[in-house]
Formats: C-alpha cells, structure tokens, sequence
C-alpha cells in the first residue's frame, strides 16, 4: 500500500525554522498515527467480543474448572478434584462413547453422501441448478423444527420410517425407543442435511482446472481414472476442511438428543453435551461442568491436532505442485 | 466409387452418439429426481401432515395428500401457545443481532483489510483461530456472567454478543470482499481528505452489497434457529423465541402431530422465503466458507 504523503489539501507556509522536510516528516506520521488509531477503534468491538466472550470465559472456566461451586454456595478451589471426579464417572464415560459413536460413525458417512451429491450436482446438465438447489433446501430447516420432524417420523406406530420399512416388507421398528437403534437414527436424519457441505465440495469440483482433464483424455485416462487421479486428489482440501468443522460441531451433539430422546433410551443417547448442560443447569454443579468442558475441549483440540499432521499424507494442496 | 455408404456410416454412427447422449441424459435425470424426491420427502410430509385432521395422522399406510385438506391447525397452533408472540420476539432477536453483525464485522474487516497497524496479521490470524473454537468451554463463564449482570431473562445475551464483533466468519467474509475492491478508491477519497470512517462509510460500503447479504442472510438463520442460548437465557415465556416455543409445544401437546406440523411449518416458511429470494448471496457465502479452510 503506497500513499502518497502530501494527502490532505494545500501545505499552508508555516513561520518558523521547521524545513519542508520535517514538516513532511511529521505529517506522515502524524497520517500514520491516525490509520492506526483509527484501525484499533474499528476493531474495538470484535477486541471487547474477544476477551469478554472468549478469552475472558475460556480462563475463567479454566479456573472455574479447578473449584468446587454450586452457584448459591461460594466457591471453593479443590485443585484437579474435579478431573479426578470425571475420570471416575462411568455416566460420563458412556456420554463420551455415545458422542464419539456418533462422531466417527456419522461425521464420515455424513461427508461420503456430501460428496456423492456433490458429484451428482457437478454432471453438465441443463436444469441443474434446479437440483443443487433441491438438494440445498432441507439444511435450511431450524434444529428443533427438524428434530420435532423426526420424531414424528421415527413414530413407532404411526411414522413414515416405519411405513417406509412396511412398504419393502420389512417388520416395524422402534426407533428412539430402541436403546441400539438410537444413535444409528440420528445419524441417518443427518443425511437430510448434507446440503452445506456438498455447496462447499461443489466449490470445490468447480474449481479444478478443465485443462488437468483435457489432458488426462489426451493420455487416455478413463472415467474412472480421471476421478482418482484428478478429481479426488484435488478436492482433499475440501474433503478436510469439512471433516475438522463437521467432527468438531459433531462433538457438540445437543438439540435432537434433548428435544427428541432426553438422553434416552437406557441413556443411549445420553452426549457429552447434554450431559454437561445437565450438570450446569439442572445440577448447577459448574466447578464439575466447567471441568467436563475442558476436558472436552482437549479432546477435540487433540484430535483436530491429529488431523493435521495426518493431513500431511492425504490432503493435496495445489501449491506443492510449484515446491 | 461412390460417397453414399460412407456418408450412411457417418450419419448412422451420428445417431448413436445422439441417442448415447440423450440416454446417459435421461439416466442421469432419473438418478438426480430420485435423490431430490428422497430429500424433499421429510418436508412434504412436514407439510401434509400439518393440513391434516387429527384422526388423520393416525392412518397405516399414511396419505400423502390430506382428505379433506384442512387449514384450522395453523389458527389453532397460534392460540394453543403464543407462537405469534414467539415468531415476534425471534423476529426482533434475528433483526437486532443482524444489524450488530453487519456493522461491528465489516468495520473490523476494514481495518483488516485497508489499513496498516502493528499486529494486523497476528490479530487476524486469531480472528481465523476461534472459528475452531467449541462453544462449549466458554459457557459457563458466559452464563455466570450475564447472571451477574443480571441480563437472565432478557434478549441482551442473545444479542448483544452480536454487536462485539459479529463473530469471525462474518469478519472473514467481508475481508475477503473489501480485499477484492480496488485501493485507488481508498486513496482518491483520501486525498480529497476523507477520513478512514468516511472511505468505509461512504466508498467501500455502498460497493458491498452482495457482501452484506450473504452476510445478512447466514446471521438471519443462524439467530432464527438457535435453540441452544435462548434455552439458557430466556425463561418466562412471554419472551421466548419459536425455537423454544416449540419445544415447549412438544411437551404440552404431544400427539397433536398436525397441530406441531403446523407450528414448524410458521417456523420454517420464512427461511424458506429468503433462500428463493436470496439464493445467489446464499451459495457464494458457502462457497467462502471453503475458502476459510485453506
């Protein structure tokens, strides 16, 4: 960015010993100055959102985390208690397992339908941004609409699921009330919304040059060849970037276990989440809630970790081609 | 010597690749109807349920199209509970954190984007940091505050973190457009001595419109379908919003299925809405969000 520094109007002849040279001195920086002030007031608000809403809170529960308090009690600092208390709570454990059931089994599922609606909305058809947009439309539908939605239709008697299943012949199940089908129906309502990221790999379809197929044709590469070696490779960026958001708001798991299930059948869909809000808000235990969130928080933090040096092997970014 | 059985050839072998085309056309048409119908089943049936009878719902197989087709569930959702008193409250939530958004962020971006100051790149790089953030080690810190505060029970928590800010995807969006503006804006406004307020105000915000839809429009659903804060925050349900309103719903009538229909159906038509009229803003803003990743 170059600006020149005569900016601002007519340079008035001032009396005294200052040289043309000091006084241009003095306004640049004093331009200088300006520009920055003037940048750290616009970025006033995202700085008090910033420390008031995260920094602020993230060490406050950390501390908060090593205390014992019940909000109407005062608090008390019981050093890594708290820690100890989780690592011995067997509910815990098994919200934990619940929540990494529904992670590692729908997160990727989730993503290979995404891309498969993906590649089915990128094939040169006229019409079809009829059907990106048909396939768009059901991610629109709020959390607890779609929830309540789904509830009805996992209706043991009276739901579609169930009517779906009949058609083909098969006997009826009970869905939510069914402590081993639980989780496997929330991952499958999950597929109604797949429709964000398959925009994002869509992006990412279209953005591959047409020329790294042309010549692919040219050597003869098939169909099928050219998915493998071209399309996939050059989408893993996507691929990724959805997989550390998706695994990271799937650790989240809340509304459709604690409108739809309560935690239930026989705690089956009891999540991490859920569990925590309990504690929080029902129980009002925050030292033991503040703990469960910062062990959460590692969880996740290590595992997106993970995922990026993992990434190295698999992700292909356009620029080691020129390295 | 003759040109005919070659030229037969030609056009016979035309017409296959013709009919190859169309074939590989119309398979490809079924598989995408097929896919679109299966998705757009759970709504249809949202909707058809929502104008049935009560008896109705209660049919083994289930009618698609209600006989007869009754629109009394709608009326009837409105006085069972408040829901206009609902859909107004998260009307003036949505409105008011939007407005915070679209102003806190792109001010900030502005700064990100057009002007020089120490810790610009560092600073921006936490911005991108916290969209990993998980929500959840800052909840209860956040609670405890607005407790102290004593905000519980009012919309403050829920829009006024709006208005710090406007959260880091929406810094990012508009960054990423402020950057694709030319700086000889900037400086022609300068030497003509506008002030960094007025070039943002007066130059690069006029030219951001396609920005600040996208914008409007993910801030507008993302405070539309909150469920999570207002469930914390908001406890008499004269200030509920529609999230919570129908969760409630779920509790009070918990087999009137075409009456909770109906109820999400008041909730989801206004998205619906917007997404026709503003589709274009719409996918270009998830598009970015790829983008945020590399």
């Amino acid at each position: 960015m170059r600006r020149s520094a005569a900016g601002g109007g007519p340079v008035t002849p001032r009396a005294g010993a200052m040289s043309w040279w000091m006084r241009l001195r003095t306004r640049r920086r004093s331009l200088l100055w300006a520009e920055q002030r003037d940048a750290y007031l616009f970025i006033l608000p995202w700085i008090l959102g910033f420390l008031i809403f995260l920094a602020g809170p993230m060490l406050a529960s950390l501390f908060i985390s090593f205390t014992r308090w019940e909000i109407v009690t005062p608090s008390r600092f019981v050093g890594f208690d708290q820690y100890v208390k989780i690592a011995q709570d067997d509910r815990l454990w098994l919200s934990l397992w619940n929540t990494a059931y529904y992670v590692f089994l729908g997160v990727p599922l989730h993503l290979f339908l995404a891309l498969l609606a993906a590649l089915a909305v990128n094939i040169n058809l006229r019409g079809i941004r009829l059907y990106r947009t048909l396939f768009y439309v059901p991610s629109l539908t709020p959390a607890v609409a779609n929830a309540i939605l789904w509830l009805w239709i996992f209706h043991p008697q009276w739901g579609l699921a169930n009517a779906a299943l009949d058609l083909v012949g098969l006997p009826p199940l009970f869905w939510l009330q069914d402590p081993r089908l639980a989780k496997p129906a929330f991952i499958i309502m999950s597929w109604w919304t797949i429709g964000g990221q398959m925009v994002i790999l869509l992006a990412g379809l279209k953005g591959i040059p047409a020329t790294f197929y042309e010549a692919a044709e040219m050597d003869g590469a098939s169909a099928w060849g050219r998915f493998w070696r071209i399309t996939l490779p050059l989408l893993t960026p996507a691929l990724f970037f959805n997989l550390i958001i998706a695994i990271i708001g799937a650790f989240q798991v809340f509304t459709q276990a604690f409108i739809m299930t309560e935690g239930g059948p026989n705690y089956s869909t009891l999540f991490y989440l859920l569990y925590l809000f309990r504690m929080a808000f029902e129980n009002f235990r925050m030292g033991y809630a503040s703990a469960m969130a910062w062990a959460l928080f590692l969880i996740i933090l290590i595992f997106t970790a993970i995922q990026f040096r993992v990434s190295d092997r698999w992700v292909f970014y356009e620029g080691d081609l020129r390295k | 010597m003759t040109v005919t059985p070659h030229a037969a050839v030609l056009a016979r072998s035309r017409r296959r690749r013709q009919i190859q085309t169309i074939a590989y056309q119309l398979f490809w048409y079924a598989v995408l109807s097929c896919i679109a119908l299966a998705l757009a089943l759970p709504l249809l049936w949202l909707v058809s349920t929502s104008f049935k009878t009560g008896a109705q719902t209660f049919l083994m197989p289930p009618k698609w199209i209600p006989q007869p087709i009754v629109f009394s569930n709608y009326p009837e959702a409105f006085r069972a509970v408040d829901f206009a008193r609902y859909f107004w409250n998260t009307l003036y939530v949505t409105l008011a954190s939007t407005a915070g958004t679209l102003l806190t962020a792109s001010l900030a971006a502005f700064a990100f984007a057009r002007l020089r100051f120490p810790l610009r790149g560092p600073l921006f790089g936490v911005v991108l940091s916290t969209i990993m953030l998980p929500g959840i080690v800052t909840l209860i810190p956040t609670f405890i505050l607005f407790r102290a505060l004593d905000w519980i029970d009012t919309f403050k928590p829920l829009v006024v973190p709006n208005w710090l800010g406007g959260g880091a995807f929406s810094i990012f969006l508009f960054r990423q457009f402020f950057m694709t503006l030319p700086l000889e804006l900037d400086e022609a406004a300068r030497v003509d001595g506008a002030s960094n307020f007025l070039i943002y105000w007066r130059i690069l915000l006029p030219l951001s419109t396609p920005v600040l839809a996208t914008v409007a429009i993910f801030s507008i659903i993302y405070n539309w379908n909150d469920f999570f804060t207002p469930l914390i925050y908001l406890q008499s349900p004269e200030k509920w919003t529609m999230a919570i309103g129908l969760q409630s719903f779920k509790d009070l009538y918990s087999t009137s299925w075409n009456l909770m229909m109906a109820a999400s159906t008041v909730m989801i038509a206004p998205l619906l809405a917007l997404f026709f009229t503003a589709q274009q803003y719409f996918t270009s803003g998830i598009q970015m969000s790829g983008i945020a990743g590399r």
